[in-house]
């Protein structure tokens, strides 16, 4: 089996040598999809960050696989987007088998003329490989290898942290700590908070295998198939010719027998016949549903797996991490800057929170279907399933996870609504995609034009409201060209409407006849002063 | 003609099903039975057509 794919040198820092701690304004801890993407948004700010990760190399395992729409168009504001579409394989189709026969399928993108597709399975080290090379195009980030902290000392308005490296230990002072250290967090640990939710008792096998292989590029899982007969299967594409195989094994398996590659590829070969593959990786677990309480903690903020954990059912784990990772980081940028208090990051806690509490219901739910608690249990699920050829309902009913979607926030940093609007767009909600010409011809979409500030999308009919600083305007109809007609339907668009897109393109305000002063006190509430 | 109606009604379906699971979690078997047949003879009684009740019971049954 593949070990590292990618190792990366220690370098000494003269921040070893100083006399007295050095003070950061930010230190992230844990180089993983979370902390790659979080110090990428603050440096892209211009905010300076420490990045500290306790290893030297990434790639051993596949681990996440699935990446949501959400997702790549985070990446895409971080300069990595369309990289990772490249290089992955996309996908938008669902299929579900009861025993071996089909009962459900879904599409989860069925509108055309967004930029992103719903979704791409890479492998989490491609991912990570490619942030890593964008960190390395930012001097704002300063990435440590091999920088293990050790101990964490909070104060009012800094922590001091001791971190080990192989020259010894070293102390920094951060203004703010970013916890990005994911399901173990070190951090978590040594703060002694606890971090408490519910356990699952089923075991399962991921197995990721190499096979020349023409199944179609979908997410097909099973209930109770004739190859794995009574538990579920999940089997997914992703690059290079490697699948993505997830069997349930149920609570009594051995964790250690069934790792083993011979008693793995016994179970494959009742999967897959006589196909030639040869073993990646292999992992069984069992998941956790839960969070902490709070995600920040003085000057201590936690993020991604640190802060909450999901099953892996429905991509809700990375994919959420990487949407705390935008919804913190301009927040984190405007405190920095001064243009906000510290209280605007409670609004991240309180966001986030919000989606991890999504997160979790969903995937318990799914959860609750796929590895039913009890004989009285499965038999509900087992009655869905047997309905399901007969009735629309119960096919509706099937969960195999519902796959992540990015959160609508109920956020005092929206403005509500004066005016009513139709459409797709929602309030706290990132604004849909669409297609639109640039004022050149070019044909682009609108996230690309939104490019992680304050921004004002302007409906022409005559002369432009005031705009006041902070915020960039975009007069539709001018500078970007509605040309299919798509962004006026998901706006709800009507002459001389407004849209404040904050910082992470998410709509804080909008209303049919906006002026300076309406515009001005929106952008002071999403910054979480009052209006 | 059909009067049962097999499409989904629930918004969301999701939160009936873990109803109808959290109703009978940490119940035996037999016990899950007879909590089912009193939802049988409420939701009946609740339907109050006899035509969807014997179409209700076909389709159960097919």
């Amino acid at each position: 089996m593949r070990h590292a794919l990618y190792t990366f040198a220690y370098r000494r820092s003269s921040d070893q040598d100083a006399g007295a701690p050095v003070r950061h304004p930010v230190v992230v801890v844990g180089a993983g999809p979370v902390g790659l993407a979080t110090a990428i948004d603050l440096g892209q700010r211009g905010v300076p960050v420490v990045l500290l990760d306790d290893a030297d190399r990434i790639g051993e395992g596949s681990r996440g696989i699935c990446w949501s729409k959400r997702t790549l168009e985070i990446c895409d504001r971080l300069g990595v987007g369309e990289k990772l579409v490249a290089q992955g394989v996309t996908w938008k189709l669902g299929r579900v088998f009861s025993g071996n026969e089909l009962v459900f399928s879904f599409d989860l993108l069925p509108e055309s003329g967004h930029k992103m597709p719903a979704f791409i399975n890479l492998q989490q080290f491609y991912l990570e490989k490619a942030l890593c090379d964008r960190v390395g195009e930012i001097d704002a980030i300063d990435m440590r290898w091999r920088n293990k902290l050790v101990g964490v000392e909070p104060h009012n308005d800094h922590v001091r942290l001791k971190i080990d490296t192989p020259d010894g230990p070293y102390t920094l002072e951060a203004a703010w700590l970013i916890a990005a250290d994911g399901a173990r967090s070190a951090t978590r640990d040594m703060l002694g908070l606890s971090f408490s939710g519910v356990t699952f008792e089923d075991k399962f096998l991921i197995a990721d295998i190499k096979m020349a292989a023409d199944f179609p590029t979908e997410r097909r899982f099973w209930f109770d198939p004739s190859f794995h007969a009574g538990q579920s299967a999940l089997m997914h594409r992703q690059p290079d010719n490697v699948w993505r195989i997830d069997l349930q094994l149920g609570p009594d398996a051995d964790a250690a027998e069934e790792q083993k590659p011979e008693r793995v590829t016994e179970r494959l070969r009742r999967m897959l016949g006589d196909i030639p593959f040869t073993l990646e990786w292999i992992s069984v677990y069992r998941f956790n549903c839960r969070r902490l309480d709070r995600f920040v903690h003085g000057r201590v903020v936690f993020i991604g797996d640190a802060a909450h954990q999901v099953s892996p059912f429905g991509a809700r784990g990375a994919n959420s991490g990487i949407q705390d990772a935008e919804n913190l980081a301009w927040k984190l940028a405007a405190v920095l800057e001064g243009e906000a208090g510290a209280s605007l990051i409670e609004s991240y806690e309180r966001e986030r929170i919000q989606a991890a509490d999504e997160n979790i219901a969903h995937s318990t739910r799914s959860t609750d279907f796929i590895a039913p608690h009890s004989p009285a249990e499965r038999q509900l699920r087992n009655a869905v399933l047997a309905m399901a050829p007969k009735a629309e309902f119960a096919r509706r009913m099937i969960n195999s996870g519902r796959l992540s979607v990015a959160t609508v926030y109920d956020t005092p940093l929206s403005t509500p609504d004066e005016s009513s609007f139709g459409g797709s767009a929602r309030l706290g909600a990132p604004v849909p995609d669409a297609p639109v010409l640039r004022k050149d011809g070019v044909a682009s979409h609108l996230l690309d034009n939104v490019a992680g500030e304050f921004t004002l999308l302007y409906v022409k009919n005559g002369a432009m409201p005031e705009v006041p600083e902070g915020v960039r305007p975009i007069c539709i109809g001018e500078d970007l060209i509605d040309s299919d007609g798509v962004l006026g339907q998901r706006l709800d668009a009507t002459p001389g409407a407004a849209y404040l897109l904050r910082p992470d393109q998410h709509l804080a305000a909008r209303w049919r006849h906006a002026d300076g002063a309406k515009i001005a006190a929106a952008r002071r509430r999403a910054l979480g002063r009052a209006g | 003609m059909s009067r049962l109606i097999t499409r989904l009604q629930f918004a969301d379906p999701d939160a009936a099903y873990l109803t109808l699971v959290e109703a009978r979690r940490g119940l035996s078997l037999e016990a899950a039975a007879e909590l089912d047949t009193k939802l049988v003879l409420i939701l009946a009684n609740h339907i109050g057509d006899i035509e969807v009740l014997k179409e209700a019971v076909a389709l159960a049954k097919a």
